[in-house]
């Protein structure tokens, strides 16, 4: 069973939005069993499905003088904030080959964060009924999902860099009154990207719940 | 008349909630089509039709929740 992965870089959301369908179409034809786009993205707001207008505290005005996108998307959640020096993650995963388990998936996305966050000296944990990664009462990556026929859109972001948490005080993350950290606000020190990312997709290929199923397959 | 039941969604998943029927009483609905757009905790997920025919009638409505095993809607299948 083959895995691909796709670096896009510092994309917009919509590129990105558009590349993962692609893929997901590639995925519905069999071509693709699980793959992994990272990215990171120019400033923007989505809101899931599950989203209220009221936990973006800014109005669409602000926004667009603050040049953030906004984007109503199909994925599960609330409202959420991506931008530079936060690690997106869109698996792109038929399920049908690996564990037909929406909470399988969650949890394999968590513990992907958590082994990754464990590589760089950072001891996370997963919060029963609150999906994504926390350190202590922080939270250090989000998680929201779409499944459509088993395959799996969007995925997880991980704040790496603390230079563009402040975005986050115009929405209510998830629409919760949550503090985001990042990487660097928990070690105290400049961490590349790169470097997390290398970690990630080692962990993926080889140590995390997909791995483990692909060897098997 | 089929009968659409909301399946097994993964442990301890216990139901979701309706977030959009992408049809209406009445419409014609295909087989494998999406019928209806759901969601559990950060998951959305659609549910196709389980045959092609008429959508007779929608039994949970948008913003309401359904139980795994229920059942959300039922169609009067067409004649192949």
């Amino acid at each position: 069973m083959e895995f691909k992965l796709f670096d896009l870089g510092l994309t917009d959301f919509q590129s990105a939005w558009d590349f993962q369908k692609n893929i997901f179409s590639q995925a519905r034809q069999k071509e693709i069993i699980c793959a992994f786009i990272l990215c990171q993205h120019n400033p923007t707001i989505t809101m899931g499905r599950q989203g209220h207008k009221e936990n973006i505290l800014v109005t669409k005005d602000d926004l667009a003088r603050l040049n953030i996108g906004f984007y109503e998307i199909e994925r599960g959640g609330d409202v959420t904030y991506h931008g530079p020096g936060q690690l997106c993650v869109y698996p792109i995963v038929n399920l049908a080959y690996f564990k037909k388990d929406i909470n399988w998936f969650l949890r394999s996305l968590e513990s992907l964060i958590l082994e990754t966050l464990s590589e760089l000296g950072i001891k996370a944990e997963t919060k029963p009924g609150s999906t994504g990664v926390w350190v202590g009462q922080e939270k250090i990556a989000s998680i929201g999902i779409a499944i459509r026929g088993w395959i799996t859109l969007h995925g997880m972001s991980l704040n790496v860099k603390s230079s563009d948490l402040a975005n986050f005080s115009l929405i209510r993350p998830c629409g919760q009154d949550i503090i985001m950290t990042s990487l660097e606000n928990v070690l105290g020190e400049e961490v590349e990207i790169e470097r997390v990312k290398e970690i990630l997709i080692r962990r993926w290929y080889e140590t995390s719940n997909f791995a483990r199923i692909r060897r098997e397959y | 008349m089929k009968q659409v039941i909301l399946p097994e969604l993964g442990e301890n998943i216990e139901g979701a909630t309706i977030t959009y029927w992408y049809f209406k009483e009445g419409d014609a609905v295909k087989e494998k089509q999406d019928l209806v757009e759901l969601a559990t905790d950060k998951a959305t997920f659609n549910l196709p039709s389980p045959c092609s025919g008429m959508l007779t009638q929608i039994l949970i409505k948008e913003g309401d929740t359904v139980k795994v095993g229920e059942v959300l809607a039922t169609i009067e299948e067409s004649p192949a």
